[in-house]
């Protein structure tokens, strides 16, 4: 497990977590810490126990062995069970309402804690607001469509203002422009609320776009644990490797974006910065205060194009000096602003020796110093370092040609359409 | 076809008329079925809902057992009951054996499994995780397994009808249990076995319609509620 201990007191914590089925071992947790406010993905293919250890973290299931620690204090000896239940809420890959009215089902949770109808009007009203089913209220939630269903199930879950909110595989069983609207809804409202929340999928874009921490888990235990950039770059073991792919993923900050080409500035060296400050700015309104950048390009020319941007945006005031910044093109509709994910597979990365230009149509070309190269089969895999870190596979005769080795400074380019563009939130 | 004319002629007047001997029978009719289905209801119902949240050794047997039960001949319901209140059987002392009461009783025991075995089905089909769910809304486990109850209704709905509508139409336990005594256990289906063993065929048919006007009576006034709870 790679060490990414958060330092501020968890407002959740598990000890030792194991839960059983049929005699088997199905959930072996040995520590899992939730940071308040922080939104954690729980990855891994089916049968990994996503589901099990949400279940075991809410207390839905009985545990052999371990401990649930709610802000510090022993559920079951400090805080009892349903006192601690009262403070979570839980949302199912199924909607699971009642057979009532959408009105009726957001005000259960509170209807069950005895909250007087009175209160529970204005916090019912704002929530079907939040989610845009305020036109459903007086539906019945059996003729609602599964996006409805899953808005109201949403906004039962929100309405009590969970301190916690547990969300297993909620927009699995939608169409995917269902789930595209109600994910950038569900972001938007948990980032508003500052709720803290787990969510396992098995869909690592969706992952990547709602994250702040990503836990892998395999065979009931958690294998990785960490922020998206260093999952998906740094997976610690072929397991993972293999789950979340073999894209680079690069966070970065759209600059531009005109004729469907994005310019996106690129946060400098992701895995070294610290998850921490980063996670800061998210929250606090993703300002664009400590987005720090300086101009990096290919060669000279690239410079001046970068300059322009600069001038053009009238960004001056949010670049520092001393920084690295790198600037890549992609396409893509995107708008100025936001937080990006830029994903590249590695059979997209051409590399040349240092000095030699790209003359192909390729957009994006910036230096890099090989840091490892892997053989893998007919080809080998280079990890590149820049200004982000790039991975290319190179066949066997190309590194004899161009003398590559660990050290070496070369240029790597990749075309614009060659970058997935994945946006957070 | 005359004395079915003759009879259904009768079996106006004599509702028209309010007679007071079938007033009386059908009265006590309704008294006793539904008080049957009402006890039936509460043991039923729990029991039923214990069964299908619950897993134990032996369950498979239980549920075997229940669904028997909902096929329980009423003659053997009739016997059983009669022995166990007969003057020098277990609870003979009690002295209710060919009274209302041990009509309900035996009524009670015959609509009991068919409403366990409707409740045990109908929560069966709520989905697992619906319990889950409620759970996690912060709800007790009697808050649970009320808004469990509360998921049912339309099948419990059901359950009410069947119930109801085994005990009224019954006849074999009422008669062996209750004695036919006239203004005091006579009930519409035992009144019906008399009277046509008579060979009064006209009023026999005129408490054969009475008997069919409550049973539909009552089941579409349920079924108004079942529907009018359905969603549009």
């Amino acid at each position: 497990m790679t060490a990414n201990v958060p330092t501020t007191s968890p407002i959740l914590s598990g000890e030792n977590i194991q839960v059983q089925r049929g005699g088997k071992r199905i959930l072996d947790v040995f520590s899992l810490k939730i940071i308040p406010g922080e939104v954690l993905s729980i990855i891994g293919p089916n049968g990994a126990g996503k589901t099990t250890l949400l279940q075991a973290l809410s207390q839905l299931i009985r545990l052999v062995k371990g401990d649930i620690y709610f802000q510090g204090k022993k559920v079951g000896a400090d805080i009892s069970p349903l006192d601690y239940r009262r403070c979570l809420a839980m949302v199912f890959q199924e909607a699971l309402l009642f057979d009532t009215t959408v009105y009726a089902n957001v005000a259960s949770g509170l209807k069950i804690r005895g909250v007087k109808s009175s209160e529970i009007d204005a916090v019912v009203n704002t929530r079907l607001e939040q989610f845009g089913i305020g036109h459903l209220r007086d539906r019945s939630a059996k003729t609602l469509s599964g996006g409805e269903a899953q808005r109201t199930s949403l906004a039962r879950a929100f309405a009590i203002q969970p301190q916690l909110l547990f969300l297993d595989e909620p927009f699995a069983a939608l169409d995917p422009p269902t789930r595209e609207t109600l994910l950038e809804d569900l972001n938007r409202v948990l980032r508003t609320t500052g709720t803290t929340a787990i969510m396992a999928t098995h869909d690592q874009v969706e992952a990547l776009r709602i994250s702040d921490r990503i836990a892998v888990m395999n065979e009931g235990r958690i294998v990785q644990i960490g922020p998206p950039e260093e999952i998906m770059n740094h997976p610690v073991d072929e397991f993972i490797a293999s789950f979340v792919g073999v894209e680079t993923i690069i966070e970065g900050r759209v600059i531009k974006c005109e004729r469907g080409t994005a310019t996106i500035a690129i946060n400098s060296n992701p895995t070294n910065s610290g998850s921490k400050s980063k996670m800061k700015s998210r929250r606090q309104g993703r300002g664009d205060a400590d987005v720090l950048f300086i101009r990096q390009g290919a060669d000279d020319e690239a410079n001046e194009d970068s300059a322009l941007i600069w001038n053009r945006n009238n960004l001056p005031e949010t670049v520092r000096e001393g920084l690295e910044v790198s600037l890549l093109e992609a396409a893509g509709q995107v708008r100025p602003g936001e937080q990006v994910f830029c994903c590249i597979r590695p059979e997209h990365v051409t590399i040349y020796p240092s000095g030699q230009l790209d003359r192909s149509s390729a957009r994006n070309a910036f230096p890099a110093i090989i840091d490892r190269i892997i053989p893998a089969g007919p080809f080998h895999k280079v990890h590149l370092r820049g200004g982000f870190p790039l991975v290319a596979y190179v066949t066997v005769q190309s590194i004899e040609e161009l003398d590559l080795r660990p050290g070496s400074t070369v240029i790597a380019s990749f075309k614009a359409t060659a970058v997935h563009i994945i946006r957070r939130g | 076809m005359d004395i079915i004319f003759e009879g259904i002629k009768q079996a106006l007047s004599l509702l028209i008329s309010l007679d007071p001997e079938v007033m009386g029978i059908t009265w006590l009719s309704l008294k006793v079925s539904g008080t049957a289905t009402l006890i039936s209801l509460f043991i039923g119902i729990g029991i039923g809902t214990a069964v299908a949240l619950t897993s134990f050794p032996g369950r498979q047997i239980v549920v075997s057992l229940i669904n028997t039960g909902m096929a329980l001949p009423p003659v053997v319901v009739g016997l059983f009951v009669t022995i166990f209140l007969w003057r020098n059987g277990p609870f003979g002392a009690l002295e209710i054996l060919y009274t209302p009461m041990a009509i309900i009783i035996a009524q009670a025991i015959i609509a009991t499994p068919i409403v366990m075995g409707i409740t045990l089905a109908a929560m069966q089909q709520l989905p697992r995780k619906l319990r889950l769910q409620i759970l996690a809304l912060g709800a007790t486990r009697f808050q649970m397994v009320w808004l469990l109850i509360k998921e049912a209704k339309l099948s419990l709905m059901a359950a009410v009808m069947a119930g109801f509508g085994g005990v009224i139409s019954e006849v074999g336990a009422s008669i062996m249990v209750g004695g036919n005594i006239k203004g005091y256990t006579r009930v519409l289906t035992t009144a019906t076995v008399m009277e046509t063993s008579k060979g009064n065929f006209d009023v026999a048919i005129a408490l054969g319609v009475i008997l069919l006007i409550f049973a539909f009576a009552i089941n579409l006034v349920l079924t108004r509620v079942q529907q009018r709870e359905r969603p549009r």
